[in-house]
């Protein structure tokens, strides 16, 4: 371009002109963003659930709604218990190494406060479907004999152990996740709270 | 009439515009079936506006209410039922549409300079209309249009740092929820079809500033006659005004008996799972997008290892948006020295021919469990994975087979075959 004939002062008002106008229309819009962001009644609206799972039996799996999502509650038999040591060498992440899936409590191998009674959030790691209940083990599951038992994603093909362990090589990429949970007697659960309060 | 048509042109460019753009538009004079369906993608979209603005008397976007409110409209609504099937059979008419309008422009090289703008153009067209697609799928609010929103919104939360934030602000929620339900509704009937109306403008702007392609690739431009005329131009109206009344005939034909006889197409049109309201506790036994979508979501799905520490999920996301952003580079790509497939060698047919086998079989396969066997005594996936390969091989190794493919001599002028 030539300069010819170019006030550079004008020029530089031009610019500073603009300069301000970008500001101007950046504050603009930043009402309009955040007016899509979770409301004050979205973000309001994920109260604690109360469960009672005095009548779950051994092998048995209830699913409560939690914040809008899926939450299962399964009550482990003592062989599905033995079954989370023998997939071990499956799992990517046997030892629940990524801290954000589970609270501290909850960082063992069943990934539960009491062994046989495990609480997870049914939504899948990887893009958030719920995953299928395959918890038998063998031909039955639909997904071999070699199958102990566990959560079966159909939407991306993602497998989970009975203790919600993501496996190795599959889309998923970390563990299913337990919620902060606690026990306020024997047989009830609390799910969205823990000794620390609500989450 | 001719004084008032004279005064509207005083005042604004009437005759001018009408000339410029159809009676002294000058098409090559050798199209064929292909060039049908530029035409057909602007019936479809203008029919999809002129339903959509029917149903939005009678819908409810309302978790509550929704899926309610569109039986409401199939069972109670005065021929409800035929505006919405027009509608929801209309939305898979568009994909077919433009599916076969791209590949027109695959076959012909439509996309090669002075057009690569007139490409970029339509493949932003194609995205805003896979947006379109996929919010207006929220909207009946059954199981497979809560679960579906919720896995590809889910895609988001893939992207490093802002993922997680970025998709809470697409839902306006933790979840897919009442608020997603009403902004999917905002986008899908005032925003995405505005801009969607302003990109076909300046989509069919680009195209009449450049000329049209044809079966030869010819540039018609290049031989006038002596009154400035392309030689082998005929003018827009009215020949092929005349010529795609016959398409749009033909057309409707096929779309009236899809409304009639079958407007589900056997859960290819609108899926069984969709005939439930949604679910928030219960994921359909097989969650499947529809059709137009299975051959993006196959390539989604065929990532399962983590490359580079980079998670599988990740490199999911990653490979499904270069999908498509790959066709954005196609101009760039293609070093052949011709434009159609009459004069290309047979490296380019036989990749064309293999990246529509991949096309074809990723969409199919995008519609099957990916655990399960299916094909001879492989899994799905593993399938997927193949095909995947070769979809993008079309792409990169273009380069390279287009500049080593032998060509044939590219004639003067138009042919007719």
């Amino acid at each position: 371009m030539s300069e010819e004939g170019v006030n550079p002062r004008r020029r530089r008002l031009l610019a500073i002109t603009s300069g301000l106008g970008v500001v101007g229309t950046a504050f603009a819009l930043t009402p309009f963003v955040l007016s899509m962001m979770p409301s004050a009644r979205a973000k309001a609206s994920g109260a604690p659930v109360e469960v009672d799972i005095s009548k779950l039996e051994a092998g048995q799996l209830l699913t409560v709604e939690w914040r809008g999502k899926p939450v299962w509650i399964l009550r482990r038999t003592p062989e599905m218990l033995k079954s989370l040591a023998a997939v071990e060498k499956l799992l990517a992440d046997p030892g629940s190494a990524v801290t954000d899936q589970q609270p501290e409590y909850a960082k063992n191998e069943a990934r539960s406060i009491k062994p046989e009674v495990l609480v997870l959030v049914g939504i899948c790691t990887h893009l958030g479907c719920s995953p299928d209940k395959r918890l038998d083990a063998g031909v039955a599951s639909g997904l071999g004999d070699e199958w102990k038992g566990g959560f079966f994603c159909p939407c991306h093909g993602s497998k989970f152990d009975l203790a919600g362990r993501v496996y190795k090589n599959v889309p998923a990429p970390t563990n299913l996740v337990v919620p902060p949970h606690a026990y306020l007697s024997e047989t009830r659960i609390i799910i969205g709270a823990d000794q620390q309060g609500a989450a | 009439m001719q004084k008032l048509i004279a005064w509207i042109d005083e005042r604004f460019p009437l005759i001018e515009t009408f000339e410029y753009h159809m009676s002294k538009y000058y098409a090559p004079k050798n199209f064929n079936f292909w060039y049908y369906f530029g035409s057909l993608a602007l019936l479809v979209l203008v029919m999809q506006i002129v339903t959509g603005i029917f149903l939005t008397m009678h819908y409810k976007p309302d978790t509550d209410l929704a899926f309610a409110s569109v039986e409401y409209i199939m069972r109670d609504v005065e021929w409800g039922w035929l505006i919405r099937y027009m509608h929801s059979t209309g939305a898979s008419f568009f994909f077919v549409v433009v599916y076969l309008h791209m590949f027109r422009g695959l076959l012909y090289g439509s996309y090669r300079g002075p057009r690569e703008l007139l490409w970029i153009i339509g493949m932003v067209i194609f995205v805003a209309l896979m947006a379109e697609a996929f919010m207006g799928y929220l909207l009946p609010w059954g199981n497979m249009s809560y679960w579906g929103a919720q896995v590809i919104i889910s895609l988001f939360d893939a992207i490093p740092l802002i993922g997680p934030a970025l998709s809470e602000w697409i839902r306006g929620d933790f979840v897919v929820s009442d608020a997603t339900l009403n902004r999917f509704f905002a986008f899908h009937v005032i925003a995405i079809p505005l801009i969607l109306a302003a990109l076909v403008f300046v989509h069919l702007v680009a195209l009449h500033k450049v000329g049209s392609n044809n079966p030869d690739g010819v540039e018609i431009k290049k031989k006038k006659g002596p009154d400035g005329i392309p030689l082998d131009g005929i003018p827009f109206h009215p020949y092929y005004t005349v010529k795609d009344i016959v398409g749009v005939t033909v057309f409707l034909m096929l779309f009236a008996a899809v409304i009639f006889f079958a407007p589900e197409l056997g859960g290819w049109f609108l899926e069984p799972d969709n005939f439930t309201p949604a679910n928030i506790l219960q994921t359909p036994q097989e969650i499947v997008p529809l059709w137009y979508f299975t051959p993006f979501y196959s390539i989604l799905r065929a990532n399962v290892y983590n490359f580079f520490w980079i998670d599988a999920k990740i490199w999911g996301v990653i490979f499904m948006g270069l999908s498509i952003v790959v066709f954005f580079l196609l101009p760039w790509l293609d070093r052949s020295p011709v434009k159609s497939i009459r004069y290309r060698g047979g490296m380019y047919k036989t990749a064309l021919a293999l990246f529509v086998v991949s096309f074809i079989i990723l969409g199919y396969l995008g519609t099957k469990s990916p655990e399960v066997i299916s094909l001879f005594w492989f899994k799905n996936v593993y399938w997927v994975q193949a095909f995947t390969v070769l979809y993008f091989a079309f792409f990169f190794l273009m380069p390279i087979y287009t500049s080593l493919d032998k060509t044939k001599p590219v004639p003067e002028r138009v042919t007719w075959k």
